[in-house]
C-alpha cells in the first residue's frame, strides 16, 4: 500500500511538470526577486498621473510638448507635407552610423549658419543623434571615452535627464550657479566664479537659449563675457539646444550665444533637437556636432563617434530624418516651417503676458515679473514642492515639483482657471 | 604694454576685457593676472582641441564592406556583404504590407506625432510579444512578461545588456564562436564581460555540439548565453530541435540566463511559428530568459530601426518591476523610442488581412533565397568545383559561411569586385539567378588556383 501511494505521488510530481522533471528547475524563485521598483520619471511621470487623472478640469502644464490653443498637440503643415511627399516613395535601407547626411547637412547651417566656413572647410564632425537625449548621451560617451578623467559641470538646475546621462555615461558631475531664486532670474556672478573657479579645460555644459527648466537666459553681453572667461580658462563649452526657434521665434537670433562663442575661436560640441521646433517628438530626430581644428580631425571624431553609435543602435531611424531634409532642402517648406515657429513661439509670449496680466490683477501679494522675463517653453513660477503639490490635489493641475509651468500647456481656456490656482496657494507666502 | 582703463572705456569689448579683468584678478594671486591678457584682443581661432589626439577609427568590418562596394566603379559588382533583403532584380524591397501600412498612417489626419512612452508604443509591444513568444503564451496571459520597443536588435540587445550588467548577480555573457560582430562590442559597452562557446565547427561546417555542451556545462551558475533563436548570423548553422531541447536541459540545470536574439523570425524557414519554436520551448518550462526581436529583415523596415525586448520573468510582481527599471536603462540612452516604424508594424500585425499578407510575402522572400543556395550549390557542381558544397544548402537563413578564408575574400573582391565581410559570410539575399553564375565562376577560381 505504502509502495502503491509513494508511486502514484512520484507520478504525480512527474506529470505536474513534465519538462522540467528530469533535470530539474534551478529554483522556483525569479532572477529578479531583489529588483526595486524604479521611481517614476519626475518629468513623463506627470503626465502619466495627469493622463490617470478623471476630474474634467485638469491641466496638463508639465512636459514641454507644444499645444495649440485648444490645448492639442500639433502636427505642423510643412510636417504634413513632407510626410506626403515620403510616404510611398522610398526605401527603408539602412541609414549610414552617422545617419542621413543631408539631414546633418542641413541641421549644421542652423546651428552654425548658413555660409559658416566651418562647414564649408569641413571642420565639424556631425552624426545624426536619436533627439537631444541622444546626442547628450553620445557625447557624454564620447568625453569618456577620448577624455576619461574629465568631468561635467551642470547648471542648477537644468533638465533633470543631464544628470542620468552623464552619469550613466560614467563622466563624474559638478555643478555650477545657474538660476538665483531671489531674483527668479540669472545668478550671473555666481555663475561666474564657479567656471573662475573650476580646473582649467573643465567640460561645461550650456543651454543655448530657452533653458530648461528656468527660461532664464544670459544676455548677449553676459554670453560675451562667459566666453571670454571660457577662453582664458581653456573651458569646453558643450551646447544643449532643444529649442532653437521657439524662443524668440527666430532660429538665428536663438542661436546667437553659440555663434559668439565661434567667433571668440571656442571649439564647442552641440546637440541639436528637432523635437520641439518641428514638432517631431516621437520620431527622435537629432544631431550631435564636435567642431575640430580641421577636416581630419573631424574625419577621425566622427569615425569615434560611429564607433558609439554602432553598439548602441547601429544606426538611427530614417523617417524623421527624411522628414527634416525635405522641409529643410525645400525653400518653400522651410519658408513655411519658419513662419509656423514663429506662430507658436508668438503663443506662448502672449500666454506669458496673460498668465502675469491675471496674477496682477487677481491682487497676487507676488511678483510675477518673471513670467514674462523668462523665454521658452518653461516658467520657473517659484511655487514649492508642497504649492504643486495642493495645485494637484485640490486644482487637478499637473507640472513638476520644482515649479515648471510648461507654458505650452497653457491656452486662453485655461489661463484663468490656472491663475487663479496659483493665487490661491500662494497669496499667503 | 599700454595702459587701458577697460571699465570706463566707450567701446564694449573693452568693457567685456575689464569685466574679465575683475574676475579673474579678484583672487590676487592670480596667475591670468599676470598675463598678458591686457595687450592681446581676443578673437580668432585659438586654443587647440581637447580631442586633437584621436585616431580615425577603422570602418566597421560589416558596415564597411558596403561602403568599399560603393566606391568601386566596376560595372560588374556584387554587394554580398550587409544582410539587407535584394529582389531577382537586386533592389531593394519595401513589402506591400508595409506600404498600405504607411498609407494608413498618412490618411490619419488625427495621429500626432507626441513622445512615445519610455517603453515605447504599447500596442505594438503588446504584438511582439504575442508575435515571439505565441498568441496563447502562458507567460504572456499571466502577465509575466515585460516588452519594451527598442531600436531594433541592436537596441534591444544593448538596453538588456545594460539592465544585465546593472541588475543581474552575473556580469558575463557568453557569446557563440563566431557570432555577428556587433554583439561582442554590445556586450562589453553595456558593461558586461564577454567570454565565448564554441558553435560553428569548420571541418563539417556544421554545429559543434559537443563542444557548445562542454562549453556551457563549465559556464559559472548563472551566466548569461547569447542564443541565436534560428538563422545564426554568420554561419547560418542551428540546432535541432532535440538539440535545442539538450540545450534548454542543461542551461536550466546550471541557472544559466537565456538571452536570445531573435532577428529573422519567418526569415529562416518561411515560418513565423517555426522559427519561434526555440524560444517558445525555453519559456514553456516556466523559467526565465530575455528576447530581442528585431523587424528589420522580416518586416523590411532596416532603417526605421524597430524592434523589442522581452523579459519573460516568474511573477507579474516581478515583471512590473522590472519594466520600471528598463525605463531607468533607456532614459538616458534617448529618451523614448521612434515612433513611426513601430506604428507601421502595430497596423499590420493588429489587421488580420495585412498579418496574412505579411506571411506570404516573408516566405516569399525566405523562398527565393532557399532558392538562391540550390542555384549556387548547382552552378558549383556543374562547374566541378573541387570540395564539399552542400553545407551551401544545409545552412539556414540569410547567411552562408562559405569557409573562404580572408585571403580568398580579398582575391573575389580584387579580381571578381565580389564584396563580402572577410569571415567568408555571403548574404545569400543579395544574390539572383542572374548573378548567381558569377559569384561561382569566382568561388571556383579562388579554390581552384595555385597559391
Amino acid at each position: 500500500m505504502a509502495m502503491a501511494m509513494a508511486i502514484r505521488n512520484a507520478a504525480s510530481r512527474r506529470t505536474m511538470s513534465p519538462i522540467s522533471g528530469e533535470f530539474g528547475l534551478r529554483s522556483m524563485s525569479s532572477w529578479w526577486k531583489s529588483v526595486e521598483p524604479a521611481p517614476k520619471d519626475p518629468i513623463l511621470g506627470v503626465t502619466e498621473a495627469f493622463l490617470a487623472d478623471p476630474s474634467p478640469e485638469k491641466v496638463n502644464v508639465g512636459v514641454g510638448a507644444y499645444r495649440d490653443d485648444n490645448g492639442k498637440p500639433v502636427v505642423l503643415e510643412c510636417v504634413r507635407e513632407a510626410e506626403r511627399r515620403i510616404a510611398g516613395t522610398s526605401f527603408m535601407e539602412y541609414l549610414p552610423m552617422g545617419g542621413s547626411a543631408k539631414m546633418v547637412e542641413e541641421t549644421l547651417k542652423l546651428a552654425y549658419g548658413d555660409d559658416s566656413e566651418f562647414i564649408k572647410d569641413k571642420k565639424i564632425a556631425a552624426v545624426q543623434a536619436l533627439s537631444g537625449t541622444g546626442a547628450c548621451r553620445l557625447f557624454a560617451d564620447f568625453q569618456k571615452r577620448f577624455c576619461p578623467g574629465s568631468q561635467i559641470y551642470i547648471p542648477v538646475p537644468t533638465w533633470s535627464n543631464h544628470h542620468n546621462i552623464w552619469r550613466d555615461a560614467q563622466v563624474p558631475q559638478k555643478t555650477y550657479h545657474y538660476y538665483h531664486p531671489e531674483t527668479k532670474g540669472l545668478n550671473f556672478s555666481g555663475l561666474m566664479d564657479d567656471v573662475k573657479n573650476a580646473p582649467e579645460g573643465s567640460f561645461f555644459l550650456l543651454h543655448a537659449c530657452a533653458h530648461n527648466p528656468t527660461g532664464v537666459d544670459p544676455t548677449e553681453e553676459q554670453w560675451r563675457e562667459i566666453s571670454q572667461l571660457f577662453k582664458a580658462k581653456n573651458h569646453f563649452p558643450f551646447f544643449d539646444m532643444a529649442y532653437q526657434g521657439f524662443a524668440s521665434g527666430d532660429p538665428a537670433r536663438d542661436a546667437k550665444s553659440i555663434r559668439i562663442f565661434l567667433e571668440d575661436g571656442h571649439h564647442i560640441g552641440i546637440s541639436q533637437s528637432y523635437a520641439k521646433n518641428m514638432g517631431l517628438y516621437g520620431q527622435r530626430v537629432g544631431c550631435l556636432s564636435v567642431l575640430c581644428e580641421d577636416e581630419k580631425q573631424a574625419v577621425a571624431v566622427k569615425s569615434q563617434l560611429q564607433q558609439l553609435a554602432r553598439p548602441m543602435y547601429s544606426n538611427p531611424p530614417l523617417h524623421g530624418a527624411q522628414i527634416v531634409s525635405t522641409i529643410l532642402g525645400d525653400p518653400q517648406l522651410k519658408s513655411l516651417w519658419l513662419k509656423e515657429v514663429k506662430i507658436m513661439a508668438d503663443r506662448i509670449i502672449g500666454m506669458r503676458t496673460t498668465l502675469r496680466e491675471s496674477l496682477e490683477k487677481l491682487g497676487s501679494p507676488l511678483s510675477w515679473e518673471h513670467v514674462t522675463k523668462q523665454i521658452g517653453m518653461f516658467c520657473y513660477s517659484g511655487l514649492t514642492p508642497e504649492q504643486v503639490d495642493r495645485l494637484t490635489s485640490q486644482y487637478h493641475i499637473y507640472m513638476t515639483r520644482n515649479g515648471r509651468i510648461s507654458m505650452a500647456g497653457v491656452t486662453t481656456g485655461n489661463v484663468g482657471y490656472l491663475a487663479n490656482a496659483i493665487h490661491e496657494v500662494s497669496k499667503s507666502s | 604694454m599700454k595702459t587701458i582703463d577697460f571699465s570706463s572705456s566707450s567701446s564694449p569689448s573693452d568693457r567685456r576685457i575689464g569685466a574679465l579683468l575683475r574676475h579673474l584678478t579678484s583672487g590676487a594671486d592670480s596667475p591670468i593676472a599676470k598675463s598678458s591678457v591686457l595687450a592681446s584682443p581676443t578673437s580668432g581661432v585659438t586654443g587647440g582641441s581637447v580631442f586633437a589626439h584621436l585616431v580615425q577609427a577603422p570602418e566597421d568590418p560589416i558596415l564597411g564592406v558596403t561602403v568599399a562596394y560603393n566606391k568601386d566603379p566596376s560595372p560588374i559588382k556584387l554587394n554580398l556583404g550587409v544582410g539587407a533583403y535584394r529582389t531577382e532584380e537586386g533592389k531593394p524591397l519595401v513589402l506591400n504590407v508595409v506600404r498600405k501600412a504607411e498609407q494608413q498612417l498618412i490618411n490619419d489626419r488625427s495621429r500626432i506625432k507626441e513622445y512615445l512612452p519610455i517603453v515605447g508604443l504599447v500596442e505594438f509591444n503588446k504584438l511582439s510579444a504575442k508575435l515571439i513568444l505565441g498568441d496563447d503564451s502562458p507567460a504572456i496571459r499571466e502577465n509575466r512578461v515585460t516588452t519594451v520597443e527598442c531600436l531594433s536588435g541592436t537596441g534591444s540587445l544593448r538596453v538588456g545588456g545594460e539592465f544585465l550588467a546593472k541588475h543581474y548577480h552575473q556580469k558575463t555573457i557568453y557569446i557563440t564562436q563566431p557570432t555577428w560582430g556587433n554583439h561582442p562590442k554590445i556586450f562589453t559597452l553595456a558593461g558586461l564581460t564577454v567570454k565565448t562557446y564554441r558553435y560553428y565547427d569548420p571541418s563539417t561546417r556544421g554545429l559543434n555540439f559537443q563542444g557548445l555542451l562542454e562549453d556551457l556545462g563549465a559556464a559559472p551558475p548563472g551566466s548569461i548565453v547569447l542564443l541565436h533563436a534560428c538563422a545564426h548570423n554568420p554561419t547560418g548553422v542551428d540546432p535541432t530541435i532535440q538539440q535545442w531541447e539538450q540545450i534548454r536541459k542543461l542551461m536550466r540545470s546550471k541557472g544559466l540566463m537565456p538571452f536570445f536574439d531573435s532577428a529573422y523570425q519567418g526569415f529562416a524557414s518561411g515560418s513565423l511559428d517555426t522559427d519561434a519554436k526555440p524560444i517558445r520551448m525555453f519559456v514553456a518550462d516556466g523559467g526565465e530568459c530575455l528576447v530581442a526581436q528585431s523587424y528589420a529583415k522580416n518586416m523590411g523596415l532596416y532603417g526605421e530601426r524597430v524592434g523589442a525586448l522581452s523579459i519573460v520573468c516568474k511573477s507579474a510582481d516581478v515583471a512590473g518591476k522590472v519594466e520600471s527599471q528598463l525605463k531607468l536603462v533607456i532614459r538616458p540612452m534617448y529618451s523614448s523610442p521612434p515612433i513611426h516604424g513601430a506604428s507601421i508594424v502595430a497596423v499590420i500585425l493588429r489587421d488580420k488581412n495585412l498579418f496574412h499578407e505579411w506571411t506570404l510575402e516573408l516566405k516569399a522572400m525566405a523562398d527565393r533565397i532557399i532558392s538562391m543556395r540550390k542555384q549556387l550549390f548547382e552552378a558549383l557542381r556543374a562547374r566541378g568545383t573541387p570540395g564539399d558544397w552542400t553545407h551551401i544548402i544545409k545552412q539556414i537563413g540569410m547567411f552562408t559561411f562559405t569557409g573562404l578564408n580572408p585571403a580568398q575574400v580579398s582575391f573575389m573582391t580584387k579580381e571578381y569586385h565580389i564584396y563580402m565581410t572577410s569571415d567568408g559570410r555571403i548574404s545569400m539575399a543579395g544574390l539572383s539567378s542572374k548573378t548567381v553564375p558569377h559569384l561561382a565562376d569566382a568561388i571556383h577560381a579562388v579554390v581552384t588556383k595555385a597559391v
